[in-house]
């Protein structure tokens, strides 16, 4: 189902207040079908409502999103939902509903264009892709940290959106379900979707990622391939910590050092 | 565990018209059933005016009343993600008594339209304030807390309303009134509730998905489509309209919209909403055999069919507790 023009979307002088706090301030950027894009940053750096704001779940206060140079604003809520899979950084589901009735909410904003054979098939799937097929009939809340994770994360890929905004999809996983996290999307991005991901590994992201947007403060402090962005200078002034980024057998490696 | 689960919907379907027959030959005095039935709705044989014109209506009220409370108590604790939400709680249902209160204190005749209307007009009153007072896109604790606000204003107004009751009379009316009753009830009463119950219904039938993405969280709910004030909207007035109808001819009735919802959500696999319709269903049945209860217990005075649904209720919640301390979840 997803749709077959490729989508670009761009974020124009994005600025967020929030509690009579600037949020963020003049954000500009573009993503585009194929590419991995990690948004990182420090703690309150904005990531989160940057992601929210271009899930379109927050309202931004200053300039807008737009796909294909269309205002997000001007598509109907139903549609951007089969455009833009997003899934929040900490939510927990209120009812003890079994995995896979969670994972079949992702089909929401599809209504009846789904049998329920093709429902079900495409959630089994889903929970496969996430190696979470044998949760499907557990109850949510009875589910572990990492495992509820992982199904929320079914949740999101489930609708087959061309583009998945995800806010720390990592968090709570073990470090083999962070790595197939990350092929996951990969994969999806390769498949031709914009794929954004709020990131605290700075060494996953520069592994998988094929940009990378730094935020400090609510602004875009620097944007490129992870080796424009994650150079020792910038990390250290940003995070206060050493680094070294390297190649090692062709691939980008980031390595954390100790604090300055 | 599937099948059961069927089975026990089946049942509480096919406990429904036995409940209906025994509410119909529940009441002062006996009467012939099957020959009241045979009689049809046009005869004056005494048998069957009781049967048709008073049993009949006060079951079907029952069954209305039940599952509009059922409904509005399985719709809350959806949109507030909390299973111990119910329409008491955001000031509906006083709302709603308030106004009813009001019409009764300045004596005006309690079997008009004037009290049902304006009952719901004070439900309506009350989910407004409390949509204003929680502000634009307000959560769904800041809902919660300003529904407990005005819920706690409007009960200081009913106590004020009752210390100055103009008499004995007006003040025992008031409180009959507001431990609910369906004694006395007609088919005006039915077909007054009826319109304003469906109305409700079709609200909340139609906010079914914004409630079950609401599973999730209200962020995963506005990606999904569901933002903005509609939805929400919807909902509340969905409640405001089946509650304040159901309050509006029948009184308070506590507990059902809380023990329902929470009994039956194990049933549908906690989808909340399928939830609406099986609470609706279960609702009616459970006020019509608490009815059944009132009529079949002697006394001088009719038992208030609100008083003995917060009999089940009280226990219900001691249940909720034990539960919650053996290491259940709420």
């Amino acid at each position: 189902m997803s749709e077959p023009n490729p989508q670009i979307l761009r974020c124009h002088s994005l600025g967020l207040n929030r509690h009579q706090r600037q949020v963020l301030e003049g954000i500009d950027c573009a993503f585009s079908p194929g590419e991995l894009t990690a948004v990182i940053g420090p703690n309150g750096a904005g990531k989160s409502s940057l992601l929210g704001c271009l899930a379109g779940v927050l309202p931004c206060t200053a300039g807008q999103v737009s796909v294909n140079e269309q205002p997000g604003s001007s598509i109907p809520r139903a549609e951007w939902a089969k455009l833009c899979a997003f899934l929040p950084q900490q939510e927990s589901p209120a009812w003890s509903m079994p995995a896979q009735d969670l994972v079949a909410l992702g089909l929401l904003p599809w209504g009846r264009s789904f049998s329920r054979v093709q429902r079900q098939a495409r959630v089994r799937a889903a929970l496969q892709q996430v190696d979470a097929g044998d949760l499907a009939l557990r109850p949510v809340t009875q589910l572990s940290g990492g495992e509820q994770r992982r199904v929320q994360l079914a949740r999101l890929l489930v609708g087959d959106a061309p583009m998945l905004i995800a806010d720390e999809p990592g968090a709570a996983l073990d470090i083999r379900h962070q790595l197939q996290l990350m092929e996951t999307f990969r994969q999806q991005a390769d498949a031709g979707k914009i794929v954004v991901l709020a990131i605290h590994d700075l060494g996953l992201a520069a592994r998988y990622c094929d940009r990378i947007l730094l935020l400090e403060n609510g602004q875009l402090r620097a944007r490129g391939t992870p080796a424009d962005v994650l150079t020792r200078a910038q990390v250290a002034d940003v995070y206060g910590i050493s680094s070294e980024f390297r190649w090692r057998e062709g691939r980008p490696e980031f390595i954390a050092g100790d604090l300055t | 565990m599937l099948a059961n689960r069927n089975l026990i919907l089946l049942l509480i379907v096919c406990t429904l018209p036995i409940a209906l027959i025994a509410a119909l030959s529940s009441g002062p005095v006996s009467i012939n059933l099957v020959a009241a039935i045979a009689d049809g709705w046009h005869s004056d044989s005494s048998d069957a005016v009781i049967l048709w014109q008073l049993r009949l209506p006060r079951a079907v009220l029952a069954i209305v009343v039940g599952a509009a409370l059922g409904l509005g108590g399985a719709a809350m604790q959806g949109m507030l993600r909390n299973p111990l939400a119910e329409p008491a709680l955001l000031g509906v249902s006083s709302g709603a008594a308030l106004a009813a209160i009001l019409v009764l204190y300045y004596g005006a005749a309690v079997s008009g339209y004037l009290l049902p209307l304006l009952a719901i007009v004070g439900a309506l009153l009350a989910v407004g304030s409390v949509w204003l007072l929680a502000g634009h896109g307000a959560s769904a604790s800041r809902l919660v807390l300003a529904g407990v606000a005005i819920n706690a204003f409007l009960s200081a107004l009913m106590a004020l309303a009752l210390n100055y009751a103009p008499s004995m009379f007006a003040m025992q009316e008031i409180v009959f009134w507001l431990l609910g009753s369906l004694a006395n009830r007609g088919w005006d009463q039915v077909l007054l509730a009826l319109p304003f119950i469906v109305i409700g219904a079709i609200f909340l039938f139609l906010s079914r998905n914004y409630l079950r993405a609401l599973s999730l969280g209200e962020a995963s709910a506005a990606s999904l489509g569901f933002s903005g004030r509609r939805y929400p909207l919807l909902v509340l007035f969905g409640i405001a309209f089946a509650v304040g109808a159901s309050v509006a001819v029948a009184g308070t009735i506590g507990f059902i919209g809380l023990v329902v919802p929470h009994l039956m959500r194990p049933l549908v696999g906690q989808d909340p909403g399928r939830l609406l319709w099986v609470s609706a269903l279960a609702g009616a049945l459970l006020l019509l055999l608490a009815d059944v209860l009132v009529l079949n217990t002697v006394g001088a005075q009719e038992l208030r069919i609100g008083a003995v649904t917060a009999f089940i209720g009280a226990p219900f919640f001691f249940w909720l507790i034990v539960r919650s301390r053996q290491g259940g979840n709420l």
